[in-house]
């Protein structure tokens, strides 16, 4: 049982985690916050402060609202939604997000029920598939890019060479489905493994009775397999919606934001350190967080549902 | 499912599943074969696949041109350090809320996960601006703490899914034979808790050694990691695909090892205990 002095102790054992936490969602949240509703172009001479250089006087100015920047009221969030860019890059967004969950969803239910037949070196080939999650997204995107996509010397342009077809250009060509094939390589394994984990726990007794009642193979699984595992896609779509929203590495080292596969969150960079408009690129900023938000708050009502069991 | 299965089946069953298996690792396979290969053979027409002059060479001139190995130390200080840290920070949170539970705990956790989800482009500016105004921008230790704090929800969450089985009635016997708090917590709990701690700190090393947001956008040449030095070989390097290959291979060969062990704690942390 849980005592007064347990519940005290546990009050500070949460203290640090919870601080942190806080601190670190809180502080960089408002200054994107302030930073949305002013002019800020570094380039142009715009500074924070006055005062001096120390890490005290920057906190005064962040404490007075950084008095020196010009408060612009909504004029970034008009324009920033009002650009071509941020049409583009919303549209691009979708496409890149809707076609990974679209691959990774649909051929990770083919090839978790695969995996999950009798075979012969189950484990291994668990392993093979599993194994692109793994790789780091700078080389995946990089060994995509040069070794395989390269139009002189990459396998692709071999192969098609050999079959006597022109190679394709295919960053610049068919940039976003280069961008979804390598993006989905590295996601496919994650949807996977999760739906693999729920076919598992899928009770054989169930598909037996049915396929004695008569149920055909599609029938069990449309009836059967398919809601077993409605909560399995559900988490993968709404985890996979939030890392892919955050796709960066992948754009960056491939095609820098070019050939129209410019995302939101690549604009954002853009606008934010590349042409330091910062009052512009936190209110591109502010758009992106509410997004996610939108994504996350379905997700949270399922893992809330699951920790009440 | 152990349903008895015809042999012929299984062996239709067994080649499908190994083709495809093959054929996703392939980009990989071809990675590291080719990492053995002279910059002539990496590019040949028709390509060369096992019958090369095997070379180490690569990996020598990987190392001795971009010194390779301060990259590699890099990486294991900001993975390795953000790992610990968030260890030592999510221990006593976990476990107080899983075993002094409370109305708020519930909400807590929902509440920790809740940052997790903050896209960081969002804050991109913010955090560039205080490691300039800190003086750390480009340095290891600022990005120990960033990733630190960016994988503490998920190591709160998985090791609460993890004290959360342990069970309480072990407690009370414990508390009944005469254990004091600290024979409780040293001779009880502990070795209970290990293996939970074990699997948070593999997955969570791996997810901090592959971060390539932060570690792209706060480093410069000093505090570079693996996922940054790769990035630099974006181009015109990156045509050398030997070269390439090898660097690709030494920076993700550790990670699909460690990886290989912790695959069923993945689909746990990453779906936050909703699926096991």
């Amino acid at each position: 049982m849980a005592t007064q002095s347990s519940r005290s102790a546990a009050r500070i054992m949460m203290a640090p985690a919870v601080f942190l936490l806080l601190v670190w969602m809180l502080v960089p949240l408002s200054l994107t916050l302030i930073l949305s509703f002013k002019r800020f172009l570094p380039l142009r001479g715009d500074r924070i402060g006055e005062r001096g250089d120390g890490f005290g006087d920057f906190l005064l100015d962040y404490i007075t609202g950084f008095p020196t920047l010009d408060w612009v009221g909504f004029q970034n969030f008009a324009s920033f939604a009002s650009s071509g860019a941020f049409a583009d890059a919303v549209v691009t967004t979708l496409v890149i997000v809707g076609g990974v969950l679209a691959v990774s969803v649909i051929f990770g239910i083919l090839l978790a029920m695969l995996l999950d037949q009798p075979m012969w070196g189950q484990g291994v080939v668990r392993i093979l598939v599993i194994a692109p999650f793994f790789v780091m997204p700078t080389v995946s995107a990089l060994v995509w890019k040069n070794m395989f996509m390269d139009p002189t010397n990459g396998l692709f342009s071999h192969l098609w060479r050999a079959f006597g077809a022109d190679p394709v250009v295919w960053l610049s060509d068919v940039p976003m489905f280069s961008l979804i094939l390598i993006i989905s390589w590295q996601w496919l394994p994650f949807a996977t493994l999760i739906l693999l984990t729920a076919f598992q726990s899928l009770d054989s007794e169930q598909l037996e009775a049915a396929e004695m009642d008569g149920a055909g193979p599609f029938a069990r699984f449309f009836f059967i397999a398919l809601p077993h595992l409605s909560r399995a896609i559900t988490i993968v779509i709404l985890i996979q919606t939030i890392f892919l929203l955050a796709v960066f590495a992948e754009i960056f080292v491939t095609t820098g934001g070019a050939f129209g596969t410019r995302t939101l969150t690549y604009l954002i960079y853009q606008r934010v350190l590349e042409s330091q408009n910062i009052g512009l690129g936190s209110a591109g900023g502010v758009y992106a967080i509410i997004l996610a938000n939108i994504v996350a708050i379905f997700l949270m009502r399922i893992v809330g549902k699951n920790l009440d069991r | 499912m152990a349903r008895a299965v015809t042999t012929p089946r299984k062996a239709l069953n067994t080649a499908i599943a190994w083709t495809i298996g093959i054929l996703i690792f392939f980009p990989i396979l071809w990675t590291v074969l080719t990492s053995f290969k002279t910059e002539a053979e990496a590019i040949a027409n028709p390509p060369v696949f096992l019958f090369f002059d095997w070379t180490l060479e690569n990996y020598g001139v990987v190392q001795e041109r971009s010194n390779y190995m301060r990259f590699l130390w890099n990486s294991v200080i900001i993975a390795g350090g953000s790992t610990i840290l968030g260890i030592i920070i999510a221990v006593p949170a976990a476990w107080s809320m899983a075993f002094v539970p409370s109305k708020r705990t519930k909400d807590i956790l929902l509440w920790m996960l809740s940052t997790k989800m903050l896209p960081a482009v969002g804050v991109l500016y913010p955090i560039y601006l205080l490691c300039i105004e800190l003086g750390v921008l480009d340095n290891r230790y600022a990005l120990v703490v960033i990733l630190m704090l960016i994988n503490l929800p998920i190591i709160v969450w998985m090791l609460y899914t993890y004290f959360r089985e342990i069970p309480g009635e072990i407690l009370e016997a414990a508390r009944m034979d005469g254990a004091s708090l600290k024979d409780e917590l040293l001779y009880v709990l502990t070795p209970m808790a290990v293996p939970g701690i074990a699997s948070t700190l593999l997955l969570n090393f791996i997810l901090a050694w592959n971060e390539a947001f932060w570690t792209l956008n706060l480093t410069s040449v000093d505090a570079a990691p693996l996922t940054a030095f790769i990035a630099s070989y974006s181009s015109p390097e990156g045509l050398f695909f030997a070269k390439l290959s090898a660097a690709s291979t030494m920076a993700i060969a550790p990670i699909l090892i460690l990886g290989w062990f912790s695959q069923k704690q993945l689909v746990r942390g990453l779906t936050f205990g909703a699926v096991k």
